[in-house]
C-alpha cells in the first residue's frame, strides 16, 4: 500500500511536470499570428458607446471593402472603459486584431510591450508630415500610429450668465487667472442659482481623469512624472506645485463649487442650466452651440501660473505586431488617410481635424469659424501626456489619487503615495528599458 | 457530519475468492475513472496554487518583452509598505466580522419563522430565497440604483420618517459605503443559509420538542436546550461557508464602488485583481494571492480546530 | 388567545420580510417597462413597485439594438450546460471509484480532494490567468494541426477549469456510499464490469445527487463574473454577466439596465420556482451531508 501510494504520488508529480513542460515549450515557441483569416481583417475600436464616431469608422470600412476586392475589414466595437484591458488581455493571448485604435498616451506602452508594429503609410493621400504633432504616435523614433483628429478641452459657459454675475469673459490673450476663476465661482455659488456652479465631469472614469485634470496640474507647475528621463515621479507628482493643485482641486468640492461625483451626463446637466461653467471636450461644442447659439462662450483654460494647458493626443489607428496580414492592414491604414475622412471625423464628432487642409473644409474650424478658437487651443496649449511605457500605470495611479483627493484625502499624502507607487513600478520594470 | 456506511462483514469471504486478476482490473478501472477529475484538479487548482507561491518571488507580468526574473522578497516588502494593502486587509476582515454573525443569525431567525407548519409557508421560503438565485452582478447593479442619493432607499427612509430624515449618498460616503455593501450582501445571501438552518432544524426529532412542552418549557428554553444543541453540526457548516465567502468579497466592490471612496471598500481580492489584471503586475498580484491563501487557510483551520475541540 | 396573537405576529413578521426580499426584484422588473423619467418620477411613491403609467418594451428593444444580448445569453447557456454535463460525468466517475472500488491511492486522492475543499477560487484566480495563458492549444491551421499557446478568449477556458469540483466529488462520494454495496457484488457475480455497475446501477439510483450537483454547478457557472472578466475579450464569447457590466458602462438609461437585468434573472427565477423542491433539497443537503 505504502509503495503503491508513493508510485501514484510520483506519477501525479510526473504528470504535472509533463504538463508544465509541454506548456513551457509551447510558450517558448510563441510567434503565432492572428487578427486576420486570410484576407479578412479584424478591426477593434473603443467606440461602442459613441455612435457618431462609430459611424465614421463604419463608413471608412465600407468604402474600403467596396473599393477593392482583395481585403475585407470586419469591425468589432468595445465600450471605452474596458477597451484598454481588452487589448492588453488579447495581446497576452496573442489574439489581437490586425487593426486597432489606441489612445495617444498609451502608444509608448503598447509599442514597448510589443503589441504594435511600426507602420509605413508612405504613398497615402495625406502625408504624415501634414498632421498636427499631437495626432501622430511615435516611439523610439518609429511611427506606430496616427489619428484623424485631436480634441481640445475648453470651458463652456453662457455669456448671459457670466455677464449677469459681472464675470469677465476671458480671451486667449487674457485667460482667467486662478484668483479670478475662484472669485467667479464664489459669485456664482453665492447667487444660489446653482447647486454646483462648476461641472468638470467628476463622474467620469478611466483616462478622463488624467486627460482632464493633469493639464491643470501642469498649469500649476506640477507634472505626472519628472520628464527628464522618465525615471521618477517623487518630487514632481508630490512636489510643492502639484500639492497646490491638489489643495485647489479639493477646495472645489469643499467649497461646494463642484460635485464630488457628477451625474451620468454632465453635458446634459450643463445644457439644462444645472451648472454655469463646464470643463469639457470639443466633442460637445456642436451640441452646445446648437442649444445656446450666440450665448455660448468658449473659454480658454485657466492660467494657474504656468500658462493655460490642455491635454494633447486622442485616439489613433495602429496595427498589431501579430497581424498575419500586414499588407492588408497597411492598405486599410493608407486608404483611411484621405482628406475626406479627416473631414468626416471632424464633422461627425466635432473634433479638430488633424490637418490644415481638412480644417479648411470644415466650416466651423476655418479661421473665423465658430470653433476656430478650439483649433488654436490645440495648437497653443496642448501638452502631451508623458511619452513613456509607464504611462498606463501612471494614469491609474493619478486617477486614484485625484479621486481620493475629491473624497477628502490629504492631497500631499494621496499624491505622495501615487508617486511612490509609480517609482516602485518603474523600478520593478527596470524603467521599461528593453 | 459524515455519514459513513460500514461495509457489511459478510462481504469479506466473497471478496477473498476473487482472483488477483480481477483485483488488478478493479484497480486499473478505478484509476481510469478517477483520472479525468484528478488531472483537471491538478491542472486548474494544484498548479495555480503552486504558481501563486512561485510567481510571488518573480517580476512576471501578464505580458512583457523581457522574461520573468527571480526577485526574492521584493514584492512582499513592497506589499507590506503599501497602505492600501493594509486597508484592503482591514476592510476584508471588517466585512467578514460583521457579515458572518449577521447573516448567520438572520438566517436562523428566518429559518425559525418558516419552520412553522402553517398554510402558505412554502411561499415565504421561496420569496426569501429569490435573491440567492439572482446573480451578484445584477444585485449589485440594482442596489447601486437603490442606494443613490435620490434613490429608492432614501425615498423610503424619507417617507417612513415623514421627511424628517434624509439618507446619505450611501456609496459615495466613506462612512456608509461598506455598511451599505454589507447590508446588500446579507440581503442576497441570507436565503441560502436559511435553507441550511432549516434542514438542520428538521433533523431535530419532534419528540424532543414534545417532551420539552410537557415539561412546561418556555419558547426560549426550548430554543436554548433543544434547538441550539441540535444544530451543532449545521452551525459549523454555516460558519465556515459564510466566512470563506465573506473573505472572497469582490463582485460587489468591482461593480459598485471600485474600492472607493477613499479606499473604504477596497478588499484583498479586489486589490489582487486591480494590480494583477488592470495594472498587469502578475507577480505582485500573486504575492497578494499568496497572503490571501494563507489567511483563508489559517482562518478555516482555526475554525475547524475550535469546532472540533467541542465535539 | 396568546397563541393566536403569536401566530398573527409571526405572520406579520413573515410578510414584512417577504416585502424586504421581494420588492427590490419587483422594482427591477417593473422599471424595465418604464421610461427613465417615469422610473425617477415614481421613486417617491408606491408606484415604484407597480406596473403603472406608460409601459412598453422599448427598453428591451433598445437593449437588443445596442448589444448582442441574445448572443451573450446563448454563450452563457452553452457554457453553463456543458460545465454541468461534464461536471456530472467527471465528478461522479471519480466519486464512484473513490466510494465503491478498492484501489491503491484511493485514500490519498480522497484526502487531497477533501483538502482542496477549503481553497476558494479567488485565492488562485490571478495565477490561473497567467497559467491558462501558457497552456498549449491545438488548433487547425489550413490542413495542419499546430500547437499554439494561450487559452485566453476561448470557450474552453470558461468551462474546463470548473468541471472537476472537489465539492461535487465529495458529495457524490457521500451519496454513493449510502447505496448498498451488495448491489455491486451481485452484479459482478452476473459478470458485469465496473463501468456497467456505474452506469446501470449506481447512477440511476442517484437522481437526487445528480440534481443537486447540477444545480450547484449551474448557478455559479451562470453567475460567474470574475473569471470571464479577465479571460474573455471577444464580444462573441462574452457571457451574460460580463455583458451586463459592459452594458452598464455604455451609460445607457437605467430602464435598459433593468431590462437587461430582468432578462437574465427572470428565467433563472422561473426555473427556481418550477424546480423549487430540488433546489431547496440540494442546498439543504450540502449542509447536512457536507
Amino acid at each position: 500500500m505504502v509503495f503503491r501510494t508513493r508510485r501514484l504520488a510520483a506519477a501525479s508529480v510526473a504528470a504535472a511536470a509533463a504538463t508544465a513542460l509541454v506548456a513551457g515549450c509551447a510558450s517558448g515557441s510563441g510567434g503565432s499570428s492572428s487578427g486576420a483569416s486570410g484576407d479578412t481583417l479584424t478591426l477593434w475600436t473603443h467606440n461602442a458607446g459613441n455612435s457618431a464616431e462609430l459611424d465614421v469608422v463604419k463608413k471608412i470600412i465600407k468604402d474600403f471593402n467596396g473599393s477593392q476586392s482583395k481585403y475585407k475589414v470586419e469591425l468589432q466595437s468595445f465600450p471605452q472603459t474596458d477597451y484598454n484591458n481588452s487589448v492588453v488581455a488579447a495581446a497576452s493571448a496573442r489574439k489581437l486584431p490586425c487593426l486597432l485604435d489606441v489612445d495617444g498616451p498609451n502608444v509608448a506602452n503598447w509599442a514597448w510591450g510589443g503589441y504594435l508594429a511600426p507602420i509605413d503609410v508612405t504613398g497615402s493621400q495625406v502625408p504624415v508630415e501634414d498632421q498636427l504633432d499631437s495626432t501622430v504616435g511615435t516611439y523610439n523614433d518609429k511611427l506606430y500610429s496616427f489619428g484623424h483628429y485631436d480634441v481640445s478641452l475648453a470651458f463652456f459657459a453662457r455669456k448671459s450668465v457670466l455677464n449677469e454675475h459681472g464675470i469677465r469673459i476671458p480671451t486667449m490673450d487674457k485667460p482667467w487667472t486662478k484668483d479670478e476663476f475662484d472669485a467667479a465661482l464664489a459669485k456664482l455659488k453665492k447667487s444660489g442659482k446653482f447647486t454646483y456652479p462648476l461641472e468638470m465631469g467628476t463622474g467620469g472614469s478611466g483616462e478622463w481623469w488624467p486627460y482632464a485634470y493633469s493639464p491643470q496640474l501642469q498649469s500649476f507647475g506640477g507634472d505626472l512624472i519628472d520628464r527628464n528621463g522618465y525615471k521618477t515621479a517623487t518630487g514632481t507628482l508630490d512636489g510643492k506645485e502639484s500639492v497646490e493643485w491638489g489643495d485647489w482641486f479639493q477646495s472645489l468640492v469643499t467649497k461646494g463649487y463642484m460635485a464630488k461625483k457628477s451625474g451620468a451626463d454632465p453635458n446634459k446637466d450643463f445644457l439644462a442650466g444645472k451648472s454655469a461653467i463646464q470643463w469639457d471636450g470639443s466633442w460637445n461644442a456642436t451640441k452646445n452651440a446648437e442649444k445656446l447659439g450666440d450665448d455660448l462662450a468658449i473659454i480658454p483654460p485657466v492660467d494657474f501660473g504656468k500658462g493655460p494647458k490642455i491635454g494633447g493626443a486622442s485616439w489613433q489607428w495602429a496595427m498589431s505586431s501579430t497581424c498575419s496580414n500586414k499588407e492588408g492592414a497597411q492598405e486599410w491604414l493608407k486608404f483611411s488617410r484621405q482628406t475626406k475622412y479627416f473631414v468626416d471625423y471632424a464633422k461627425a464628432t466635432s473634433t479638430i481635424p488633424a490637418t490644415n487642409e481638412a480644417a479648411t473644409q470644415v466650416e466651423d474650424y476655418q479661421p473665423g469659424g465658430r470653433f476656430a478658437v478650439l483649433v488654436q487651443f490645440a495648437q497653443k496649449y496642448a501638452t502631451l501626456r508623458p511619452v513613456t511605457p509607464a504611462y498606463p500605470y501612471i494614469s491609474t495611479e493619478f486617477q486614484k489619487a485625484a479621486q481620493d483627493i475629491l473624497a477628502g484625502a490629504d492631497p500631499k499624502n494621496a499624491l505622495g503615495q501615487a508617486a511612490k507607487n509609480i517609482d516602485n513600478n518603474l523600478k520593478t520594470n527596470n524603467n521599461y528599458s528593453g | 457530519m459524515t455519514t459513513k456506511t460500514a461495509a457489511p462483514q459478510r462481504l469479506r469471504p466473497v471478496r477473498r475468492t476473487r482472483t488477483n486478476n480481477a483485483r488488478r482490473r478493479e484497480s486499473l478501472t478505478a484509476l481510469g475513472m478517477a483520472t479525468p477529475a484528478v488531472v483537471l484538479l491538478i491542472v486548474f487548482l494544484v498548479v495555480p496554487v503552486a504558481l501563486a507561491f512561485a510567481l510571488a518571488f518573480t517580476d512576471a507580468r501578464l505580458i512583457s518583452p523581457t522574461p520573468a526574473r527571480f526577485v526574492g522578497l521584493r514584492n512582499f516588502t513592497q506589499l507590506f509598505t503599501d497602505p492600501v494593502f493594509y486597508k484592503s486587509l482591514r476592510n476584508t476582515i471588517y466585512f467578514a466580522v460583521v457579515v458572518v454573525p449577521l447573516q448567520a443569525g438572520l438566517a436562523l431567525v428566518l429559518a425559525l419563522l418558516v419552520n412553522a407548519k402553517v398554510r402558505g409557508i412554502n411561499f415565504f421560503r421561496t420569496v426569501y430565497f429569490l435573491p440567492v438565485v439572482t446573480s451578484m452582478v445584477v444585485v449589485s447593479l440594482l442596489w447601486t440604483f437603490l442606494y443613490r442619493q435620490d434613490g429608492l432607499v432614501n425615498n423610503i427612509i424619507s417617507t417612513l420618517t415623514l421627511g424628517h430624515f434624509q439618507g446619505p449618498d450611501w456609496l459615495g460616503d466613506p462612512a456608509t459605503a461598506m455598511p451599505a455593501i454589507i447590508l446588500m450582501s446579507v440581503w442576497q445571501g441570507v436565503g441560502f443559509h436559511m435553507i441550511i438552518w432549516l434542514a438542520g432544524l428538521q433533523t431535530i426529532p419532534a419528540e424532543l420538542y414534545e417532551a420539552a412542552e410537557l415539561d412546561g418549557a418556555t419558547t426560549w428554553q426550548r430554543f436554548r436546550h433543544v434547538t441550539w444543541p441540535g444544530l451543532r453540526s449545521t452551525r459549523t457548516f454555516v460558519l465556515v461557508t459564510i466566512t470563506i465567502a465573506a473573505f472572497s468579497l469582490f463582485t460587489q466592490i468591482r461593480v459598485m464602488t471600485q474600492g472607493g471612496p477613499l479606499d473604504s471598500t477596497t478588499t484583498v481580492v479586489f486589490q489582487a485583481v486591480r494590480t494583477g489584471y488592470d495594472q498587469q503586475q502578475t507577480a505582485y498580484a500573486a504575492a497578494i494571492s499568496l497572503i490571501f491563501f494563507v489567511l483563508v487557510l489559517t482562518v478555516s483551520l482555526v475554525q475547524r480546530f475550535l469546532t472540533r475541540e467541542k465535539d | 388567545m396568546t397563541s393566536l396573537l403569536k401566530r398573527l405576529g409571526g405572520h406579520a413578521g413573515r410578510i414584512v420580510l417577504a416585502l424586504v426580499f421581494a420588492l427590490p426584484l419587483v422594482f427591477m422588473l417593473v422599471s424595465s417597462f418604464k421610461t427613465d423619467d417615469q422610473i425617477f418620477g415614481d421613486l417617491g411613491s408606491v408606484s415604484a413597485f407597480l406596473p403603472v403609467g406608460a409601459l412598453s418594451l422599448d427598453n428591451y428593444t433598445a437593449m437588443f439594438d445596442r448589444v448582442p444580448a441574445a448572443r451573450f445569453l446563448l454563450n452563457s447557456v452553452l457554457i453553463s450546460s456543458i460545465t454541468v454535463v461534464l461536471g456530472i460525468i467527471v465528478n461522479s466517475l471519480a466519486a464512484f471509484a473513490l466510494a465503491r472500488m478498492r484501489w491503491s491511492g484511493r485514500k490519498v486522492v480522497l484526502t487531497t480532494v477533501i483538502a482542496t475543499l477549503i481553497v476558494p477560487f479567488e485565492t488562485f484566480a490571478l495565477p490561473l490567468v497567467w497559467w491558462v495563458n501558457q497552456l498549449p492549444l491545438l488548433r487547425v491551421n489550413g490542413f495542419q494541426l499546430e500547437w499554439t499557446t494561450g487559452w485566453m478568449d476561448t470557450y474552453q477556458v470558461q468551462i474546463l477549469p470548473f468541471v472537476a469540483n472537489a465539492f461535487s466529488i465529495f458529495f457524490f462520494h457521500q451519496f454513493f456510499q449510502s447505496i448498498p454495496k451488495e448491489l455491486d457484488e451481485a452484479a459482478i457475480m452476473d459478470g458485469a464490469g465496473w463501468f456497467t455497475i456505474y452506469r446501470r446501477i449506481v447512477m440511476p439510483l442517484s437522481g437526487p445527487a445528480v440534481a443537486t450537483v447540477a444545480i450547484l454547478t449551474f448557478l455559479p457557472a451562470w453567475n460567474s463574473y470574475l473569471w470571464p472578466l479577465m479571460v474573455v475579450q471577444s464580444e462573441e464569447l462574452r457571457p451574460v454577466m460580463v455583458g451586463i457590466s459592459y452594458f452598464f458602462q455604455l451609460n445607457v438609461g437605467w430602464g435598459q439596465i433593468m431590462a437587461y437585468s430582468s432578462m437574465i434573472t427572470v428565467p433563472i427565477l422561473a426555473l427556481f420556482v418550477a424546480f423549487q423542491r430540488s433546489f431547496v433539497n440540494s442546498i439543504a443537503s450540502t449542509g447536512v451531508k457536507g
